[in-house]
Parts: C-alpha cells; structure tokens; sequence
C-alpha cells in the first residue's frame, strides 16, 4: 500500500467473474505522513481510505468484469460503517462483490477485514465509462499487472 | 394511472424524499422533480430490481446527446413507465 500514491490495493488473491466477486490484500504501512496528523500520538487509518480501498477493491472487478474496456468511478457511499480501529501495519483482506450490474453503473457491497474479523464495510456505487483516454487505460493496465489481475479471471470458485 | 407509474412514483418518492403526491405521469423527472443524474442511479437501480429489467440509460443519454430523442421520451414518467412496459414485456417474450 502507497498511501501517498493512492495505491491502496497490494494484491488480488481471488478473483471469481461467474460470481462477481474478488478478494484483495492491503498492506498498510507503519509509517507515513498521513499518521503524522491522523492522529498525532495516536496513529489511525483514516475512514475514508478505508472507503476508498473498498471503492479499489470493487473498480478493480468491474474493470475485470468488463475486459477493461470501461473504467470505474466512485459514485456513491452508503451504510459505510467503521466498525473498529484500523492501526498501521495491519495487513487488510477486502472482499468486493457485486450486487447490481447496471447500464453505465454498477452496485458493489464491500468488507475490510483483519485477521478474519470485520473492520469496515459498505455499499458502493460506482459510474463506469470507456477510459476517457489512452494514458489512463495504460496506467491501470500496468498496476493490474503489479497487482496481479490478469485480464482473464485468474481463479474459479 | 398505471400501475407500473405507480410503483415508479413511489421509487422516486422513497429514493429521493420527494412527496408522492407531487409526482403524476406528466412529471419531468429532471425538470420537474429536480432529479439529477447521480439520484437517478438509485432510482435505476429500484427500478432495475423491482421489475427485473436493466434501464438502458446509457443508450439513452447516448440518443439525447446525438439529438435522436428528447429527455421527455425518457423521463416524462407516464413515458418512462410505458419504456418500463416494454422492457418487462421483451424480457418475457
């Protein structure tokens, strides 16, 4: 995890298309500069990187799901609950699945857990469109390839 | 009064906590209602579970934009429901 960079996704472990489902590690950092003021003497990860590395989590298998033709945008956050603390060093398993494949959106419902017990969840909302331009599409297909997502499912069931 | 407006209208009432009986078949959705794009998702996705059905709303911005249609044909709400009625009926021929 590249705080600073947004690169908040490490890795795809299991990727399921038939299911719309998809199973990332998240490795957060025991420094950065973001702990320095969130929060001073006592370092947090912050909610809404939590949410945003759900939203990843779940851009990360629309992209998939549609042959990374469209690219994913956050759209909407609801029943987002930060259930438990998320200190540095924490190594995240965020689960995405969809629930709703709609025409130019899709709905997701993600979790963050560690270690087997549930941090945070949500239900997401996501816009896609066709990559508004070539640079874009390259750079997500180069960090899909440090992530590990191939552009075929990597794993069944 | 159909029915399918009526379920729509009651979507749009919950959706965006708008009264229901500020909303009739003639309502614009966008210029009547006040509905913007990013609502109208949730409103597609109510829509899309209730009747089984996925709105092409893609398609049909595309046809807006193109000058092919008006947002009337679309998002007038008797119009909106007799699309609904259509999509219902080709998914169960």
């Amino acid at each position: 995890m590249n705080l600073e960079y947004f690169q908040l996704v490490d890795q795809i472990i299991a990727l399921n298309l038939e299911e719309r489902r998809i199973t990332v590690l998240a490795q957060i950092p025991q420094t950065s500069t973001i702990f320095q003021g969130h929060f001073p003497g006592y370092p947090l990860m912050p909610g809404v990187l939590l949410i945003e590395a759900m939203a990843q989590t779940s851009g990360w298998l629309l992209t998939a799901s549609q042959n990374f033709e469209r690219m994913p945008f956050l759209a909407a956050v609801r029943e987002a609950k930060m259930r438990t603390f998320v200190m540095p060093g924490e190594a995240l398993t965020i689960d995405a699945h969809i629930i709703h494949d709609g025409s130019g959106f899709a709905v997701t419902e993600a979790k963050v857990s560690v270690d087997g017990k549930l941090r945070c969840n949500a239900a997401l909302t996501l816009r896609h469109v066709p990559f508004p331009n070539p640079d874009l599409r390259q750079h997500m297909e180069a960090t899909a390839q440090r992530i590990g997502l191939q552009r075929e499912p990597i794993a069944h069931g | 009064m159909t029915a399918t407006f009526d379920q729509v209208a009651n979507i749009i009432a919950e959706t965006c906590d708008i009264p229901r009986d500020t909303i009739t078949p003639e309502s614009h959705a966008i210029d009547d209602l006040g509905i913007d794009s990013l609502d109208f998702l949730d409103i597609a996705f109510a829509i899309d579970k209730a009747f089984g059905i996925k709105l092409p709303l893609e398609k049909w911005t595309q046809e807006v934009n193109d000058g092919k249609a008006t947002t009337e044909q679309y998002f007038v709400l008797k119009n909106l429901s007799a699309r609904i009625d259509e999509l219902v009926a080709a998914k169960g021929a």
